[in-house]
């Protein structure tokens, strides 16, 4: 029943200078989104000419269609130091640049992690000329301080929630605030272990502005005082069902923000709206697509497993699977929304636009399933810790 | 559903194989196959056509995703409104409240939505459409597995996943496909040698997986409904040193299903010995009174031996297929009337329902045979008095602390008499009237444990004996969860081949002193094209 109510302020303390550090990266990463338009147009231009005459030549027993495909993508690809040891994108990838691709795989971790432009030189192999590096080094380094500010952030963040799950002795995820905490770090580490695998660090201002907003909340509206668990739930499951419930969270936003990436690239491809101007350094859209679809797609078995175990522990604590509980509602309407976001996208007539949007229905009742049901609906998984 | 009649499919087969085969624009090639499937219907079909038409439309996978959107958007009113299933009371009052509004909404089955009849159309339909998807695709699915892979198209340059090279100098066209064959056989592909080239597939697991889900999709919601059919569950409320026997009569409630058999009912009795309830007293702000431990002590009889069992939340006592659980608690104080003679007319605990984290509860206490007039006393428990800012009574914390009985006394006709149905919990006052204290105002006993208050005009004392604690039990009995299990298990494994199983075909040629290996992805696959390159690496060394 002890709480250690020095360690519970230092967390809240911490909570605290992880907003500001993210706050900062926010900043910088915003930055290195919307400014110096100017030089990356100019390198894009560059490398775009450049990957076409290099498309043209192995063009050979290749369908036309597929190289300028491939060359308008490459002036994209240009803005990343290593995107070569892109995984998820590995086929379009080996259209611009054959066999290279393969050259640079084996390096992934160096290539993530260097931080000089010679070490950088050195991942990126002879697929990406001289230019393009002299480009990129120059407008990347924004990108490249915002996530490191971001690491630091995390690791305050991962600070808070450890001494907080310390100063009770129990798993950090009670209530509203220590769940928002936990999801919120969660969605962050999801964020940087796909930057390790495919340079999307234009989402660097939406997940550290989301994480932002997440913490906010978690210090102020969800704030609850460090305390023990209710009866209803000191059970096992918790270390089950609740660590797949946030990871499904973290992964479905994270997918929902590349469904707006997507959205906006889409639109600037087909309208050009000089607003967009920044969307050319982005990924084609349709690889957006490709990487928001597998992360919902382990998202959605992730919520899969969720309501199952949850159905498991609500047979154990309430004596029944399945109560149409308000909470149980809205994590099935949830789940029935993705799963016709998966079959859309194999329905003609739904272009990936369309397709984007159920993604972000899904993820708005992901949204409201925690925040609105939570808070305002009667039920029983009242466990937000707010006094009503 | 994969290939659906307009060609499309679980995970996104079709239009992404297009898109990956050559390029195409999204869904070209489920235009073609699904050429039919978006005109309307066509005019002097007959019935029949019609049907035939209808079917084919409700198996379209536009059709099975335009289902699943209702579904989404028809489950939602069970969150906003009060549910009978719930809570009938609630819905009660509900209505009572909204008038003509809440009579419109009851005849739209929005309190019962689960069960509505346009709910139930809605996951019907889209249990047809899915039945309509799978068998076929079942069939189809068997066949294939027993197919040789499909023989190598001429211009495999094509191909997304394409590596070339001269057949390696000494080495004969025949010794390399079969050494490709046995490379690609290692790595779990089916495999067959044509003249010029070898020919692989991989990935069936992947609709396997696909199937798999659907299926147990469909096996979990006709499990649900027989669970409904052939389980009971019953509410009990026991207070300490009450003894509980299974049998209908001695439920509160009672709710089985259709095809519950009441005789084979397990022979149990229980017995609550104590409860206890533990509520933080450390924790600031909103935590400070939660409850931080409930535990029930029970004694289960049954064939003669006595168990002793340590129920509490989140661990249900099981008994022979039929489970215990704890589901509530509160406080029953233990209450003695006596008359002007000071013969005992009433004694007992009286359960009393809590209405807030703070255990204020409200009870009634009734004594139909106090004398001449029958009496009756609405009751608020504090467990834990004090004073809120306006100076009122209320409690401040869950714990018996500072117990104290508020009540006001009535007396006249309880209306026991009437043959009615009368709640234990709630006074009819239609026929009584308040007991007025000295001053001429009505009553009103403010009391603690122990204390004995007279009532004025010789209606006899009423005595606060102690407060006992009581338990609310859930006893539960459901066949069917061992395979909702099961099926759910299924489920989840279906979905993860069904998403992540990569199917890609492969194929190696030899001709005119050249190899080709070419690699294409059917469905999300992001290594088709590492796949050619490292086999073309391993063929050329």
């Amino acid at each position: 029943m002890d709480v250690n109510v020095t360690l519970a302020a230092w967390s809240n303390l911490l909570v605290y200078s992880a907003m500001a550090v993210y706050a900062i990266a926010f900043l910088v990463y915003a930055f290195d989104l919307f400014g110096r338009q100017r030089t990356a147009d100019a390198a894009a231009r560059r490398t775009a000419a450049e990957a076409r005459a290099g498309a043209r030549s192995r063009a050979g027993s290749r369908a036309q269609g597929r190289a300028g495909r491939a060359s308008a993508k490459s002036s994209v690809h240009r803005t990343s130091r290593h995107e070569q040891v892109a995984v998820l994108d590995a086929e379009d990838e080996a259209d611009a640049d054959g066999g290279q691709a393969r050259a640079g795989s084996s390096e992934p971790a160096e290539a993530a992690d260097a931080d000089g432009p010679s070490a950088g030189a050195g991942a990126d192999g002879p697929g990406a000329g001289a230019p393009e590096r002299g480009a990129s080094g120059g407008i990347r380094r924004l990108a490249r301080v915002g996530t490191a500010l971001t690491v630091l952030a995390l690791l305050l963040h991962i600070a808070a929630i450890v001494t907080r799950c310390l100063s009770v002795m129990r798993v950090p995820w009670g209530n509203m605030m220590e769940y928002a905490m936990t999801a919120s770090a969660i969605a962050c580490i999801v964020y940087l272990v796909t930057v390790r695998v495919k340079d999307v660090r234009y989402l660097g201002t939406f997940v550290t502005g989301a994480v932002l907003l997440a913490l906010g909340l978690s210090i102020t509206v969800f704030y609850t005082p460090a305390a023990q668990l209710v009866p209803a739930l000191q059970n096992y499951w918790i270390y089950i069902h609740v660590p797949i419930a946030i990871l499904s969270t973290a992964l479905l936003s994270v997918s929902a923000a590349l469904a707006v990436f997507q959205m906006l690239r889409a639109w600037r491809e087909a309208k050009s709206p000089r607003i967009l101007r920044f969307m050319d350094r982005l990924p084609a859209s349709d690889d957006i697509e490709k990487a928001s679809y597998r992360i919902a797609a382990v998202g959605f078995i992730t919520w899969t497993f969720t309501l199952i175990a949850g159905a498991i522990w609500a047979e154990v604590a309430w004596g029944r699977y399945w109560g149409w509980d308000s909470k149980e509602i809205w994590t099935f309407v949830v789940w029935v929304v993705y799963a016709a976001y998966l079959h859309s996208r194999a329905t003609r007539g739904w272009s990936p636009t369309k397709v984007a949007v159920l993604n972000l229905v899904g993820f708005l009742c992901v949204i409201f399933n925690f925040t609105i049901v939570n808070v305002f609906f009667n039920g029983l998984h009242a466990y937000s810790g707010l006094s009503s | 559903m994969a290939k659906r009649r307009n060609g499309a499919a679980a995970g996104s087969e079709p239009a992404e194989e297009a898109a990956q085969a050559g390029r195409a624009p999204r869904g070209s090639l489920a235009d073609r196959r699904g050429g039919a499937s978006r005109t309307a219907a066509p005019a002097n079909l007959g019935v029949l056509g019609m049907a035939r038409w209808a079917w084919r439309q409700l198996t379209t996978m536009r059709a099975a995703l335009i289902l699943l959107l209702i579904l989404a958007l028809a489950a939602i009113p069970g969150s906003l409104l009060p549910q009978r299933i719930q809570d009938p009371g609630r819905v009660t009052t509900y209505i009572q409240d909204n008038g003509q509004l809440g009579q419109v909404l009851d005849r739209l089955q929005l309190f019962d939505v689960y069960s509505s009849f346009w709910f139930s159309a809605v996951y019907i339909l889209l249990m047809i459409s899915l039945v309509g998807c799978v068998v076929p695709r079942s069939a189809q699915h068997w066949k294939a597995m027993r197919a040789k892979p499909p023989k190598a198209p001429r211009r495999l340059g094509r191909m997304p996943g394409y590596e070339e090279f001269a057949l390696p100098e000494g080495q004969a066209p025949q010794a390399l496909l079969l050494q490709a064959q046995k490379r690609l056989k290692r790595a779990g592909y089916r495999t067959a040698l044509a003249e010029d080239h070898v020919a692989a597939e991989r990935g069936y697991l992947r609709e396997t997986g696909n199937l798999v889900f659907h299926i147990s999709l469909l096996a979990l919601v006709i499990t649900m409904a027989a669970g409904s059919l052939f389980g009971y569950s019953g509410q009990r409320v026991l207070v300490e040193g009450d003894t509980f026997t299974n049998s209908l009569v001695s439920y509160d409630s009672f709710e089985p299903g259709s095809y519950y058999d009441s005789d084979r009912m397990p022979d149990f009795r229980l017995r609550l010995d104590s409860f206890d309830a533990t509520f933080d007293t450390q924790a600031q702000g909103s935590q400070f009174g939660q409850p931080r431990s409930f535990l029930a002590k029970v004694t289960e009889t049954s064939n003669g031996a006595s168990t002793q069992h340590e129920l509490r939340v989140n661990e249900p006592i099981r008994i022979n297929g039929t489970r215990v659980y704890l589901t509530g608690n509160g406080y029953a104080p233990v209450v003695t009337t006596r008359n002007a003679k000071g013969q005992v007319t009433f004694s007992g605990p009286v359960v009393f329902l809590p209405e807030d984290g703070n255990y204020t509860s409200r009870g009634v206490i009734k004594v139909p045979d106090a004398g001449k007039e029958q009496l009756g006393f609405g009751a608020v428990l504090l467990p834990t008095a004090g004073l809120n800012q306006d100076d009122e009574l209320i409690s401040t914390f869950a714990g018996l602390e500072r117990p104290y009985l508020v009540m006001t006394a009535y007396k006249g006709n309880l209306g026991l008499d009437s043959g009615q149905a009368q709640s234990v919990y709630e006074l009819d006052t239609s026929e009584m009237e308040p007991i007025a204290g000295a001053d001429g105002q009505p009553l009103r006993l403010e009391m603690s444990p122990g204390k004995t208050a007279q009532l004025p005009d010789g209606l006899g004392s009423i005595t606060l004996d102690r407060i006992d604690k009581y338990v609310s039990l859930d006893v539960r009995h459901d066949p069917t969860q061992g395979f909702m299990l099961v099926f759910s298990v299924l489920l989840v494994a279906g979905l993860g081949l069904s998403l992540f199983v990569p199917r890609r075909r492969m194929w190696v040629r030899v001709k005119d002193g050249r190899v080709e290996v070419a690699a294409l992805a059917r469905g999300e696959d992001p290594r088709v094209q590492a796949a050619a390159a490292d086999l073309a690496v391993d063929l050329r060394d």
